[in-house]
This record gives C-alpha cells, structure tokens and sequence, in this order.
C-alpha cells in the first residue's frame, strides 16, 4: 500500500513525539517539549496563511493575547472552566479576524505587514494599560486547567511536565491532521491558487476574498489557541504574549522551517524554541548566536531549513 | 495655546527622528526591495558609538562624525555580508535576514558597550528656550534643522548628482539601469551606506533628549516602518510627512487623551488611513503584472 505524503507526515510527527522522551535527562525537558508543541501549533496556522494563501501577517500574536487572556479572565469573573475559556477564546479571536479581516485583506504585501503589525500592537497596548482588569505589565495568574487532575484519577501516574507533553503532542497532532486535510481540499487549492496570482485565481473564479478571509480566521483560531494553551501550561500570562517579538518569532519560525509544510513549520519551531535554551550558556553572547544563525541559516537555505535538506538528501540519493 | 505649541514642538521633534528612520527604510528600499527592520539599530549605533567616544575624550563633534562613518561602514557591510548573498530569495526571507541582522547588531553592541542607558550633552547648552509661553529645548532645534537639512542634502543628491540619478534609476528598473551602463550593485552598496549614515545621524541628534541604550532600535524601526507605510513606502516625501503626522498624533493623544495610548493612536490613524488609501498618502495605483 503506497502512503500519501499527508499519513507520512502524520506517522512522521506521532513517531517523533512518542519517541523523544527517551533521550530526556528531566522533566525540564518535556516542559520545553510542550512549549515546542504550542509554538508548532501557532506556525502551522501561520503555514496556512502564508503557505498556503501567500498572505503575510506581523500581528498574530494579537490573537494569542486575546486567547491567553480568554483562558486568564473567563475562569475569574464568568466562572467558566479554563477548558471552556479556551473554546470561548478561540470563537471571539475568530470572531475579530472575521471582522478585521475582509479591510486588512485588501492590502498586499509590505501595507498588509503594516496593517497586521498595527493589530497586534494595538492588542498590546490595551491588555499593557488597562492594569485592573489584566494586571497590567506584572501579568495575572492562570487558572489551572485540570490535566494532572484527569491524569491521576486514570492512574497513570505522570508528573505534571509530562502530562502536558503528551496532552500537547495530541493537540499538535490534531492540529496538523486538520491543515493537512485542508491542503488537500477544494479550499486548500483554492488557497493555494490564489497564492500563485490573484487575478488568475479570480479568472478562475476562485472568490479570492472569501478565502482569503478562510484562511485569514483559521489561521487566527490555531493563535488564540496556542495562546490560551501557553498562558495555562505556565500558569501566568503577561501582555508580551501579544508583543511584536511574539509574532515576529512565529514568522522566523515558520520561514525558517520552511513557510509551506506542516512539517517545516513543526521543525522550526522546534529549533527556535530550543535554541534560545541552549544558547543561554553562552549567556551574553546569545543574541548576537541567535541572530547570526538565523541570518546563516536564511542566506544558504533561502527556502528553510527542511525543504533544502530535503533537496540535499534526495540529490543524494540520485547519484 | 501655549499647551497647543509645546506638543506641537515636542511631536515634531519625534516625528523628526521617525521621518529620518523612515527614510532610511526609503532608500534602502528603492534600491533593493528590502524592507530593512535592522534600520533601528543604525539609529542606536550612532547614539551609542557617539556616547562611548566622548566618554573615552574624543571632542563631541568628532565622536559624532565617526560615530556616523562607522555606522555606515556598518551598513555596507550588513548588505555585503547579509543581503547580497542571498539576492532572489523571497521578500518574506529577506526580512527574516534583516530582523536576524537587528538581533546580532543588538547582541555585539551589549557586548561592545553595555546595558546601561546613557547620554550625552547637548550640542548647544540644556536651558530651554521660551517661544510664546512654550519651553522648547535647544536640542529639538538641532534635530529639526538637522532632519531638515539632511533631507534637503539628499534632495539635491538624488535630483542634481550623477550618482543620485543612477540610484534613483536603479530604483526604477534595475534591469533598464544596468542596461544603460550603471553599475547596480555599487548602488545598492551606497544605498545602505546612506540609508545607515541617515539613521546614525538621526541617533547623534536625538540622543541628548531621548537617550540611548543597546535596546532602543526595535521600537524605532517598528514607528520608522508605520511612518514610511503611511506615506507610502518608497516615496521620500512620504517618509517626512508619515513621520512627522505620527511624531504628532503621538504627542497630542498623550498631552490631551492619555500618555498610556499614544502609541495606540498612531497605529488607530495609520489602519484607518490604509482602509481608505490602500498604497498609504502618497500611493499610487499599480497594476499587477500577470
């Protein structure tokens, strides 16, 4: 049976999420795997924007804030549960997206960046000022969201960073499987099509502004997600969640790994959440590694880092 | 009406500094279709260079000369080392070089420098001057007179020189300047010398008033980059208006409404004005080639 390279990159992520405990020395490191997983989740909605529609954004971490503080503020004054504060989050960052969207939209290129920029800055600014609802720049404490809780009543006797590793790799999983079913979709290749030419896709008679908008609101609900997901693993959020070096570290990540696949987008950010972590030994130096690995890392794999090892190994294998 | 004109004057002299880096976000730009977010930390290596030259009892006006050349010479070097090697790759890649760039600039210069935030005096004494009934600071006239005349020196750069015609058709029609004999690579070298030197300048003159440390270039280019959208990104005399319109609307959101939302002002202006001019104030309608 020949497997199509959607079940491939499946196996291929269940395969390294299930396997890469083994070489973790702590439980440090599945907290690091989660956040890897929760990052991953946020770029493979920014691969269906890009990737998939060509259309770029600056300010998605806009919708992580709004996801992060739904999980933090939901529980506290409504009363709901965090899991449902998440769902709640996820509809009112759709919500947004669906409204701003079709005028943001109709900018290209370098005035879209701005116009995203300028959303996600504006997020900041009223989640960083109105101190007595959010606490301002100190940030607020996050309900717990119960995990341990359900781990324990089924006896499996995980310690917390674990339980949240195997919960997020689920989550990842799960997020991938629906872009990948996407890609392949009429909506899928009416994304795709526009991202080559707009006016061949119209001629087509792709409705370019709907899907635009499609993809424009998944790829904000995949954020607001991956923002509430943040604010409850650790417990606390702070406004930066929606800061401009949020969703610029979202772009590198997806970029990086390789702006069209579901699993470049997975790969970078596993290498740019790690990174930093590594590179704290070097301590003063690690902005100045950080920022020399991603101009190297962009100049010799223009493309990202998977599809160009990708190309290498299959060259490889040709001669 | 004394408040009216002291926000007036303390807005222009931001927007003075926000019209300078969005220049430089121009020019480099026009030459090379890079939007270049290291632009921020050109303005924080002249401030920074300046400060740690002084310190160490070079005279100020030498300090800044040099702070400026070896900004530049930065500039080059980042489009030598950076961006030309990685000519045809895509604009979103490129940006990721250049935001890699601002990274590494940020990280050499905590090393280079520290992490204190410094300053030093400024040019011409620090008592401010009373103009009907608004104090203004004798550093705001130097920036705005300098941001002036850097504008105007470049104006007649690109309108009067050899040199300036040949950027300005390389930014045109690369392929149509090559053609006609000039030599494009050269002028995208000298583009991001300029564009570096424009920012460097902008650092030594704001300096005195607005300080300095490692960080400060992240938030400049981010109003650098609104600045030049919302004049239209390219467009020089976009650069001046978009930077000045932001420098004031800032500074009347924080004298009359809150100082908490100016920033959320700007970028509430700067939406609105791309919901209704798509390609910012100055834009111009451009068909899509197919």
């Amino acid at each position: 049976m020949r497997l199509s390279p959607r079940t491939w990159t499946l196996i291929i992520l269940a395969v390294l999420i299930a396997l890469a405990p083994v070489t973790f020395p702590s439980a440090f490191y599945f907290r690091i795997g989660a956040l890897i997983f929760v990052n991953g989740l946020a770029v493979i909605g920014l691969v269906i924007l890009f990737g998939y529609a060509g259309q770029i954004s600056l300010g998605h971490a806009g919708f992580a804030g709004i996801g992060a503080y739904s999980a933090a503020l939901m529980p506290m004054h409504l009363g709901l549960h965090p899991a449902l504060a998440l769902f709640a989050g996820a509809v009112l960052s759709g919500g947004l997206a669906f409204l701003i969207g079709r005028p943001i939209l109709r900018l290209k290129g370098h005035y879209l960046a701005v116009a995203t920029l300028g959303f996600g800055i504006l997020v900041f600014i009223v989640l960083n000022n109105e101190a007595q609802l959010t606490g301002g720049p100190d940030g607020m404490a996050v309900e717990d969201l119960g995990l341990r809780a359900v781990s324990d009543a089924l006896g499996l006797g995980l310690r917390t960073a674990e339980v949240w590793y195997w919960f997020m790799g689920l989550v990842l999983l799960l997020g991938a499987f629906l872009a990948l079913n996407l890609h392949t979709s009429p909506t899928g290749r009416s994304l795709r099509s526009l991202h080559n030419s707009e006016v061949a896709a119209r001629t087509l008679g792709v409705d370019v502004v709907r899907y635009k908008l499609t993809a424009f609101v998944i790829s904000a609900v995949y954020a607001s997600l991956a923002g509430s997901l943040q604010a409850l693993l650790n417990g606390f959020v702070t406004p930066d969640v929606a800061g401009f070096l949020h969703s610029i570290e979202w772009v590198t990540m997806a970029v990086l790994g390789g702006a069209a696949t579901v699993l470049g987008a997975v790969f970078g950010a596993t290498i740019l959440t790690a990174l930093p972590q590594a590179l704290t030994v070097f301590q003063e130096y690690e902005h100045l590694l950080l920022g020399l690995i991603i101009m190297l890392v962009m100049i010799f794999l223009p493309a990202g880092l998977l599809p160009s090892l990708g190309k290498t190994l299959r060259q490889g294998e040709s001669i | 009406m004394y408040e009216f004109l002291q926000f007036v004057s303390s807005g222009m002299t931001v927007g003075a500094v926000y019209a300078l880096v969005a220049l430089g976000f121009t020019l480099i730009y026009n030459a090379s279709d890079v939007v270049n977010f290291a632009q921020g930390e050109f303005v924080m290596l002249g401030g920074m260079t300046t400060v740690f030259l002084y310190d160490a009892g070079t005279p100020l006006w030498l300090a800044a000369v040099l702070a400026v050349m070896i900004t530049a010479t930065v500039g080059v070097l980042l489009n030598k080392l950076a961006v030309e090697p990685a000519r045809g790759a895509s604009v979103v890649s490129l940006i990721i070089i250049t935001i890699g760039a601002s990274i590494f600039l940020r990280g050499v210069a905590q090393i280079v420098f520290d992490k204190q935030i410094h300053r030093f005096p400024a040019f011409t004494g620090e008592d401010p001057i009373t103009v009907a009934g608004a104090a203004i600071l004798p550093q705001s006239l130097w920036v705005l007179m300098g941001g002036a005349a850097i504008f105007g020196v470049l104006y007649l750069f690109f309108t009067r020189s050899v040199i300036g015609k040949a950027v300005l058709a390389t930014a045109n029609n690369r392929l149509a300047a090559k053609l006609v004999g000039i030599n494009t690579t050269a002028m995208m070298t000298l583009s991001f010398g300029l564009s570096a030197a424009v920012g460097a300048l902008a650092g030594v003159l704001a300096t005195p008033i607005t300080l300095t440390s490692y960080d400060v270039g992240g938030g400049l280019a981010l109003k650098g980059f609104a600045a030049a959208m919302l004049g239209s990104m390219g467009v020089p005399a976009g650069a001046l208006v978009g930077g000045l319109l932001l420098g004031l609307i800032e500074a009347m959101t924080a004298g009359y409404i809150s100082s908490d939302y100016k920033d959320a002002a700007a970028f509430i202006v700067i939406l609105t004005v791309l919901f209704v001019m798509p390609r910012g104030l100055f834009g111009r309608a451009v068909a899509e080639r197919v």
